[in-house]
């Protein structure tokens, strides 16, 4: 991707701490009758990108959506900044306000400015000053190069704009982990870049990251490993070099050669 | 066509442009009066039929109107005398020196008169209190709130129905009436039908089979009946069941009756702006670690409400004529009022019954339109987030 060559020197070598951010152990989820995660087993450390991809419908976007509790499994382990993550309000409620969550379909909250969309939760989940809250949010808002849209609705901006926005919502809650589920996927191809510029600029200052994408370019460049998924299993990890270049499982190859041609 | 610069033949297939097209004023006949009425009144043959019509029947119905209601009308007098019919004065109008006599009835009902002032310090606090609240850029609105929500019903209870340790004579509540019970009546039920529907509305889409089960049969069942049931069913059935001491006082059951009512419609009315609320946004919300009720508060239902603040007004202004319904438990509203009055034989005359329902017309029309210009004002300023 034409986008990436500005960072094609690579990011600078970042520390990988000894601490899990995030202890995934067979995990099992079902809707209804239907097995969509199989003993999924993963594990994340503190300041590591990740990237998973996989065809659709292989429980990429699940697997994300369990670590902040949106959906609910039926078996296994997940430890999330060492709060163990059962079906218990009081740990979904302490594990949700450290990780944050960009959507690909951005959801904004489109009755409140993008200022105000940034502030609610400092505001209303972490009892932060208003003032403060939205100086915080400025600074966040400043990062993704869109200070001066503060004070319009999310309707009014273009759609790269507001997946900024959303990230910078996200990143108002001062997260440890970020999930990003497709976050470009519904974006027009010009705007594409200025959201993976965002992303890449979040790696570089060490954010534990964990994004399911399809953008090779922004897996080869920021991950610090590639994980593919199919049929709701894990079917290779791999760094990315190994994962592009010398993919060893059969159904690997196969996806790459046909989202790489 | 000289400044624009042909490529090649007639049938050129490439164009450059090397000169703007100048701009020239408009055809005569497309603006001004002229344009406006061809376009919107005479656009088609069709239309200018229409148009010819509805003139014809404007032409037809308002002259007389203005006749019966300004022009032939009657202002004062004290009796039915006033009213008839004289060689002098062949035609005659409304009678609104009857309206104007009986002004203070349809106000205030069978209220004892020496106690009226208590009624009327009543209307004011209620006038304060609506004006604090329904003006959107009102200081201090928290303190608004306390005041119409808490302060301002305990005060009326007492103020209204009498508190004798401070001078204030107990006044029955079947001696209450007119004006004043209809906007007792419609501003209960408006003001607790939208909390109760929001809350039933919400119980209707739990997760929690209990709470739904009980929404929806109160739902179901409210709706599966008439208003004037329901009100039966408060004044004649309850107090079969409950001993005579524990039976609330009539107009508190109607009370109850009406508001109930109309949370049942108004559950539905907000469980469909909640239907149209994206579930991403409630994702959204939770990903942010916000809980239940605020996501509801900060994101789910300010843009839920406004989606149905056309439903929620139609709502209202259908309670606030339903109010009238109150008189089939023997309830003086204001309607009954005038109805009792009209039979005056003081005042008996051709046009009594006309004058009478006239003022009721324009009294319930001045108040319901009311209602529609304000909800559309607060539509407006809720649509901030719409432009572009």
């Amino acid at each position: 991707m034409a986008a990436m060559e500005a960072f094609d020197a690579g990011i600078a070598p970042h520390q990988v701490s000894r601490e899990v951010a995030v202890d995934i152990k067979g995990l099992n989820k079902w809707f209804g009758e239907f097995q969509v995660l199989r003993d999924v087993d993963l594990t994340l450390r503190r300041g590591e990108r990740i990237v998973i991809c996989g065809p659709s419908g292989s429980g990429k976007s699940t697997l994300i959506r369990c670590i902040n509790g949106l959906e609910v499994f039926q078996k296994g382990d997940l430890v999330v900044d060492g709060i163990p993550l059962r079906n218990d309000v009081k740990a979904l409620a302490l594990v949700r306000r450290e990780v944050g969550m960009v959507f690909q379909q951005f959801n904004l909250f489109p009755h409140l400015t993008v200022l105000e969309n940034c502030t609610l939760a400092p505001i209303n989940v972490r009892k932060m000053p208003v003032k403060q809250a939205a100086e915080v949010a400025l600074k966040f808002l400043k990062r993704v190069r869109i200070p001066e849209q503060a004070d319009k609705y999310p309707g009014q901006l273009s759609g790269g704009q507001q997946q900024r926005v959303a990230i910078a919502r996200a990143l108002c809650m001062s997260p440890k982990l970020m999930l990003f589920d497709e976050p470009t996927s519904a974006l027009d191809p010009e705007m594409v870049k200025e959201v993976l510029d965002t992303m890449v600029q979040l790696a570089m200052d060490g954010m534990t990251m964990i994004v399911v994408t399809h953008e090779m370019g922004f897996a080869r460049q920021v991950a610090d490993r590639v994980v593919f998924m199919d049929a709701g299993q894990i079917v290779e990890i791999n760094t990315p070099e190994e994962f592009f270049n010398h993919p060893q499982h059969e159904r690997t190859k196969l996806f790459l050669s046909q989202i790489l041609k | 066509m000289s400044s624009i610069a042909a490529v090649g033949t007639e049938h050129s297939l490439v164009f450059v442009r090397t000169a703007p097209a100048p701009s020239l004023p408009p055809p005569f006949a497309s603006t001004g009066v002229i344009g406006w009425m061809r376009t919107n009144l005479f656009g088609t043959p069709f239309n200018a039929v229409l148009t010819v019509l509805i003139v014809l029947f404007i032409a037809w119905a308002v002259p007389p109107l203005v006749r019966f209601l300004l022009i032939d009308a009657v202002w004062s007098g004290s009796d039915r005398q006033a009213c008839l019919a004289t060689v002098a004065q062949p035609h005659i109008g409304a009678c609104w020196a009857f309206v104007r006599e009986h002004l203070a009835f349809f106000t205030y009902g069978f209220y004892p008169i020496e106690g009226r002032w208590r009624v009327d310090i009543f209307f004011a606090m209620l006038a304060f209190g609506m004006g604090w609240m329904l003006w959107l850029d009102a200081p201090r609105r928290g303190l608004g709130a306390l005041y119409f929500f808490g302060i301002f019903p305990i005060v009326s209870f007492f103020l209204l129905y009498g508190l004798p340790p401070l001078g204030l004579e107990i006044v029955d509540t079947s001696l209450w009436g007119g004006f004043l019970i209809t906007v007792v009546v419609a501003v209960v039920g408006i003001v607790t039908s939208l909390p109760l529907g929001i809350l039933l509305a919400l119980g209707r889409r739990s997760q929690m089979p209990a709470v739904k089960i009980v929404s929806v049969v109160f739902i179901e069942f409210v709706r599966g009946v008439p208003l004037v049931t329901v009100l039966f069913m408060a004044s004649v059935m309850l107090p079969l069941f409950v001993p005579p001491a524990w039976s609330p006082d009539k107009l508190i059951r109607a009370l109850v009756g009406v508001a109930l009512f109309s949370a049942a419609y108004m559950a539905e009315v907000v469980r469909a702006g909640l239907q149209a609320i994206p579930k991403g946004q409630w994702e959204a919300a939770s990903a942010l670690g916000l809980g239940y009720w605020q996501t509801l508060r900060f994101i789910v239902l300010p843009p839920a409400l406004r989606i149905t603040i056309p439903n929620i007004l139609n709502n209202y202004v259908s309670l606030f004529k339903d109010t009238t319904l109150v008189f089939f438990v023997g309830i003086f509203d204001f309607l009954k009022t005038i109805e009792a009055s009209r039979e005056d034989p003081t005042w008996a005359t051709p046009v009594t019954s006309a004058s009478g329902y006239a003022f009721a017309a324009l009294v319930y029309f001045t108040c319901c339109y009311s209602m529609a210009r304000y909800a559309l004002g607060i539509e407006r300023r809720l649509g901030r987030s719409e432009r572009r």
